[in-house]
């Protein structure tokens, strides 16, 4: 390897967590623009040159100033933990093409750099949690992507943009000082915090009521992240009232990172055999996902507001992800993280519409969305296609994810959850052709000026939307390797 | 890639560039329509080059790389299919002729977006025609599903657009709660799910599962109209004439059985199905919903809806042939697939001009029409007695097969339901044509009333014609079926 290949894995968080301070050197909005547009864009080339290579090759272990661990700190990218960066950097690149800090009557002029700031804060949060080794640095970055998006979700336009951003603080602290409770009783049990050493460590005192009781908190605690039902509460408020942009941002990055942190805890660090054959977490997680399918469906189905509508049909959509990781096959965990990839692509999609509407109509009711078909055709194609994607059409990544979803079930003998989750995604059809019928067959009330979206805002939508569809073809790529992680997580957790 | 490859991925993608190339015209009516005539024609004559090949036993492939590991996407075509193409790509072009005319008559807006989705509608059922899988298969029925919404809810009032949430609801919960269920099913038991002949599911499944599975199969495939999942097939008669015609006449419902047959027939094979009565239910099934939709359409009033559950008891006599799972019955429900369509779609287009013409869509107030309008009338009296079974006229020799497989499956009491359906058809066809030649026109009526226009007149005699000459040539037909169903040729 070359002397700069070797040192990816920091570069991954390095370069963002650096760009950040750098956003106040630079200042003027349109430099800083194409700064953080490139700094994503470096990410993303580095995420994807790291799956490149745990691909072809063995996991890749970095060691801090070369110190082995236990006393150094490690990051280690595996399959997993590199398919999550890919995610996250590449919708990242995306959404800062579309100009994250562009939103009108958000942002005072001339501050915009403070805004890109805390979003590249936010990715170096995202992206440290994901590729660390170490598991007090994931609570490190969890909260520094955690403080920042506060930041970001309080500077939607409107003024209750800052309960939803206070209300998620609470519940996100909450969540967080859960996890560290964890952490610190793992800590006290087995004497390291690196998450190999763990693993391995735990196997003797797993049936200790301490590491109990630190399951309990840690899964809680990233179930707060995840907006796990019941514990979703903070996401509808916060999706709804931040910027539009930073919805698109959030929606498909961060809690796609909480999935991935409770796979890590439960199947590399815990170890499948401690979760779920000794404490049988699956017995709550799985009928909690499948209330989530349901009943975050059914709220989105009565939703006035476009953006409210997509945030609740996450919470349904994280359902389909803990089912796929509460069946505890490698065939479940496989089909929960294509639907991270392909989740991401639909929802940051329909997001991007979200984005496109607010731009020109200065809001998202749905009410005043009747008749837009006409004015803004493009942009209501993809929030078709994103939609039908939603509802898991054939020839879209959405029937990708619910066939894997599906098959895993099967697997397990089930024909019941097979069948929940067909009715759910009918609910999902509802709610999607609810927006179907109000933009293209609905004559508007009054004249309205909207035009269609800048090319800025409907070029990254249709990359998503076209995403949506490519993927949904040649589905290969996520489906090995989200095949492949679950296989390296499950040879090495056994 | 050899020619028969070449001509099926040309007929798949014809109707696509049709449809592009109606929304480029659309500012051109005559262009615009001649472009589809054009286009019709085209893919009509490439689906009929492939008939040669396909009766020497040559079975054309195309595949999909890349699609999810284990799984392609991929096309084959199996004579049942390609009768299915025929029907739907021929009788696109006279569909479209007829369109021109009543569109027109009747001064229709959105007449661009009509005959887009129309292409593309045809476009799906030419996939499900040739799906070499049940993957494949599903994908396409689902185009189909969502191409055709537009087309149901083409008026744009609010009572098409509940139409519209029945058709869709219906379709989409079935395909998706039951028929993608079973699909999934499917493939957890095999390795495959390409058709393949004498069935994929021999020796995988067994006793009640396997009932299920045929049950989740069949009222998956809603559009096979079965009781009680048939409501969405009336509602979609909000549509303009040309949409049920061809659509509810011979696409989406005929993609429904079609798609029932290939499952019979591809996926659990004959054998599988007549082993230990596994089909009973779907049997007991499919008899009831020929019986009470026959009854149903006796009391009727407005045509259209009569004709509708008129299709809805055709349909199961399809389905019925698939359950009886002898060769016979098999052979009965593939040429009924054809003989229905072409009695079915004349009488829709008679319909249709009755209402263009004399604004009239009531049984009740067609007395006397038939004496204006001769050749319409005729027309419907011909494909009438089709639907009927009586010779010299196609639908003959289906149901001859249909009633024969009855027999041999030992289940008499079918051929029963045949007969007694088929009086039942007497009863709600012939009125129409008792009302329009033998009463005089009520006092006061319009003298205006003509023979349909040109446009419309041709298609109607040609598909009534049709359906007098495809008794006396059903042979090709036969020979065509013959190998797929178990039958020497």
């Amino acid at each position: 390897m070359s002397g700069l290949e070797v040192h990816l894995p920091v570069l991954q968080v390095l370069i963002p967590l650096l760009a950040a301070p750098l956003c106040f050197l630079i200042r003027k909005e349109s430099l800083v623009r194409f700064f953080a547009i490139g700094v994503t864009f470096a990410c993303f080339a580095i995420a994807t040159h790291l799956l490149g290579q745990v691909l072809d090759g063995p996991v890749i272990v970095y060691e801090f100033g070369g110190w082995a661990r236990p006393i150094g700190i490690e990051y280690r990218v595996d399959i997993l933990n590199a398919f999550v960066l890919v995610v996250v950097s590449g919708m990242a690149a995306v959404v800062f093409s579309a100009g994250i800090g562009q939103a009108r009557r958000s942002i005072p002029e001339g501050r915009e750099y403070l805004f890109y700031a805390a979003a590249l804060l936010c990715l170096t949060g995202l992206l440290g949690v994901t590729i660390t080794g170490d598991v007090f640095n994931v609570f490190v970055f969890l909260e520094i992507s955690s403080l920042s998006s506060y930041i970001l979700i309080a500077l939607g336009q409107s003024r209750r943009a800052l309960m939803a951003a206070f209300s998620y603080l609470i519940m996100g602290t909450i969540g967080a000082t859960f996890l560290l409770i964890g952490i610190g009783l793992m800590y006290q049990m087995t004497g390291t915090l690196n998450m190999v050493d763990m693993a391995e460590r735990l196997k003797d005192v797993s049936d200790t009521r301490t590491i109990l009781v630190a399951l309990a908190f840690v899964v809680v605690g990233i179930s707060t992240k995840l907006a796990v039902f019941p514990l979703h509460q903070w996401l509808p408020n916060a999706y709804s009232f931040a910027p539009p942009l930073v919805s698109a941002f959030l929606a498909s990055t961060a809690t796609k990172v909480a999935y991935y942190l409770l796979i890590r805890f439960c199947f590399g660090i815990f170890g499948i055999a401690f979760v779920f054959e000794q404490v049988g977490i699956d017995v709550v997680l799985l009928p909690l996902s499948i209330a989530a399918m349901f009943i975050g469906s059914i709220a989105a189905i009565y939703q006035t507001d476009f953006k409210r509508l997509l945030a609740y049909s996450s919470i349904a959509q994280i359902g389909y992800m803990t089912l796929g990781l509460s069946l505890a096959t490698q065939a479940g965990v496989s089909a929960g993280l294509i639907h991270v990839f392909n989740h991401a692509l639909m929802k940051g999609a329909l997001f991007m519409v979200a984005a496109c509407v607010a731009w020109r109509m200065g809001g998202t009711k749905i009410e005043a969305m009747k008749g837009l078909g006409q004015r803004m055709p493009w942009t209501m194609a993809a929030m078709v296609v994103a939609g039908l994607a939603l509802v898991g059409v054939p020839g879209t990544v959405g029937f990708v994810s619910k066939w894997a979803l599906v098959m895993a079930a099967l697997e397990k003998g089930s024909l019941l959850i097979p069948f929940l989750i067909m009715a759910s995604s009918m609910l999902a059809l509802v709610y999607v052709w609810r927006l179907v019928e109000v933009v293209y067959f609905e004559a508007p009330d009054t004249e309205i000026e909207a035009k269609e979206a800048p090319l800025r805002l409907l070029i990254p939508t249709w990359i998503l939307a076209g995403a949506s569809i490519y993927f949904g073809i040649f589905s290969s790529f996520a489906v090995d390797v989200a095949k492949r992680a679950a296989t390296q997580l499950f040879a090495a957790g056994s | 890639m050899d020619t028969q490859t070449t001509i099926l991925l040309s007929v798949l993608i014809l109707p696509i560039v049709g449809a592009v190339g109606v929304v480029v015209l659309g500012r051109w009516p005559n262009l615009r329509d001649s472009w589809t005539v054009g286009i019709g024609i085209s893919t009509f004559v490439n689906v009929c080059r492939l008939i040669g090949p396909v009766m020497d036993g040559a079975r054309p492939a195309y595949a999909l790389p890349n699609w999810m590991p284990g799984l392609g996407l991929g096309f084959e075509v199996e004579p049942l299919g390609l009768l299915f193409a025929l029907v739907a790509s021929g009788l696109w072009i006279l569909t479209s002729l007829y369109g021109f005319g009543y569109m027109r008559g009747h001064q229709e807006v959105n007449q661009t977006r009509f005959f887009t989705c129309f292409a593309v509608a045809i476009a799906a059922a030419l996939g499900i025609a040739f799906a070499g899988d049940l993957v494949t298969l599903f994908l396409f029925y689902e185009i189909l599903t969502f191409s055709t919404f537009p087309l149901v809810t083409h008026a744009g009032t609010e009572a098409a657009m509940r139409a519209g949430r029945v058709y869709l609801g219906i379709l989409v919960s079935t395909s998706v709660l039951f028929l993608l269920l079973a699909i999934l099913w499917t493939a957890s038991l095999s390795e495959t799910l390409r058709f393949t002949p004498g069935g994929i599911l021999d020796g995988k499944i067994s006793g009640a599962s396997a009932g299920l599975l045929l049950l989740l199969f069949a009222y998956g495939v809603g559009k096979a109209a079965l009781m009680p999942f048939h409501r969405w097939l009336p509602a979609a008669m909000v549509a303009p004439t040309p949409v049920s015609a061809l659509l509810h006449a011979v696409a989406v419902v005929k993609a429904g059985v079609f798609t029932v047959l290939k499952i019979s027939i591809y996926v659990f094979g004959i054998d599988f199905l007549s082993a230990d009565g596994l089909s009973d239910i779907l049997m007991l099934i499919a008899a009831t919903t020929i019986l009470v939709a026959s009854i149903r359409a006796l009391f009727l009033d407005n045509l259209k809806a009569r004709l509708a559950y008129s299709t809805i008891s055709q349909l199961a006599y399809i389905v019925l042939g698939a359950a009886l799972a002898t060769s016979a019955a098999a052979m009965g429900a593939g040429l009924h697939i054809l003989m229905h369509a072409l009695g079915k779609i004349t009488l829709f287009f008679v319909a249709g001009a009755v209402y263009v013409v004399a604004h009239k869509t009531e049984v009740s107030q067609l007395d006397g029409l038939g004496r204006r309008m001769p050749f319409t009338f005729g027309a419907y009296f011909i494909a009438s007695l089709s639907i009927i079974g009586l010779p010299p006229l196609g639908g003959a020799w289906s149901k001859w097969f249909l009633v024969t497989g009855a027999f041999d499956a030992g289940q008499p009491w079918m051929a029963v339901v045949f007969m007694v359906s088929s009086l039942l058809s007497i009863g709600y066809l012939m009125p129409v044509v008792v009302r329009a030649f033998f009463r005089p026109l009520p006092e006061g009526e319009d003298d205006g009333i003509r023979e349909a226009p040109l446009l419309m007149l041709l298609p109607i005699c040609a598909t009534a014609l049709a359906c007098i000459g495809i008794f006396f040539y059903a042979d090709g037909v036969y020979r065509l079926l013959a190998p797929v169903m178990g039958l020497g040729g």
